[in-house]
């Protein structure tokens, strides 16, 4: 009983901050709701026993990623930037194609998961280490170890890709390279 | 104990949301914060299989999609910064040089 009530509350509160985060205007206000989805998240994920990926969902998103979101923001200046234009993006049709695909999608996925017997279908009984770092660690030294070193690669062309990207190009100050 | 579905619901909801959020939003940076969410969206499922089938595998592959999506957001930032250099705005509907 006490798990439902703590799934419920996480699950409203990620679906609720992802749902805040999308309606809000101010962008500082938008990354604040999505830390809140991002933690409900993380209760989720602990809840369903994956300790070492929920800690790691806050360190790495909660930590970096939005800290970073918030340095760009706060880097942009944005005031004076509007977003409510009148004309609306797309035509009719397409707005209501959308609408229905996007209705059905939902409509399908809670009608299938939601059947009743297969509600009811439980978990078994997990190992109490499942999911801690050990377990966790074995694998991904083991059996993805060559998934996990080229993780390592492409962090690395993310890190030298955005620098490159980023910093200020010097052929506007008549500089070469 | 929290029937599994329930999970791949919320995932479900969250991963809409996400989409929603990219369609309807003209903020760069709200587009990418959705998919940021879309993301978590299908790590959830991921995470919630794995505990259904009692395997860890999944766990593995939730590490490498925070891995890219810590990439992404890295490259797709600095993006960001650089159009906004350019143009003076991150509005969506103002970038038309590509459209068809």
């Amino acid at each position: 009983m006490m798990e439902l009530i703590i799934f419920y509350f996480a699950a409203v509160a990620a679906v609720g901050g992802a749902l805040m985060m999308i309606l809000q205007r101010n962008p500082v206000a938008s990354v604040l709701y999505l830390i809140v989805s991002l933690v409900a998240l993380a209760v989720l994920f602990v809840q369903l026993n994956a300790i070492f990926v929920g800690a790691l969902l806050i360190i790495v998103y909660a930590g970096a990623i939005l800290v970073l979101f918030l340095f760009v923001i706060m880097l942009l200046n944005l005031r004076g930037e509007k977003f409510t234009e009148k004309r609306p993006r797309m035509d009719k049709a397409t707005r209501l194609i959308l609408a229905v695909v996007f209705f059905a999608e939902l409509v399908i996925i809670i009608k299938e998961m939601a059947f009743p017997q297969r509600m009811n279908s439980l978990m078994v009984q997990a190992s109490p280490d499942f999911g801690t770092v050990r377990p966790v660690a074995e694998l991904l030294y083991t059996k993805y170890i060559y998934p996990f070193e080229l993780t390592s690669i492409l962090l690395l062309v993310a890190i030298v890709g955005a620098v490159v990207m980023a910093r200020k190009d010097k052929s506007e100050k008549g500089g070469d390279s | 104990m929290v029937p599994m579905p329930h999970y791949l619901i919320v995932s479900a909801l969250l991963f809409v949301i996400g989409a929603a959020g990219v369609i309807l939003s003209r903020n760069l940076i709200i587009m990418f914060m959705s998919i940021e969410v879309m993301l978590n969206a299908a790590n959830l499922a991921i995470i919630a299989f794995s505990r259904f089938l009692n395997l860890m595998d999944g766990h593995v592959f939730v590490f490498l999609i925070m891995a890219v999506a810590a990439a992404e957001a890295a490259v797709g930032l600095a993006i960001i910064i650089t159009i906004y250099r350019n143009r003076n705005s991150i509005n969506a509907d103002r970038f038309n040089l590509m459209k068809w």
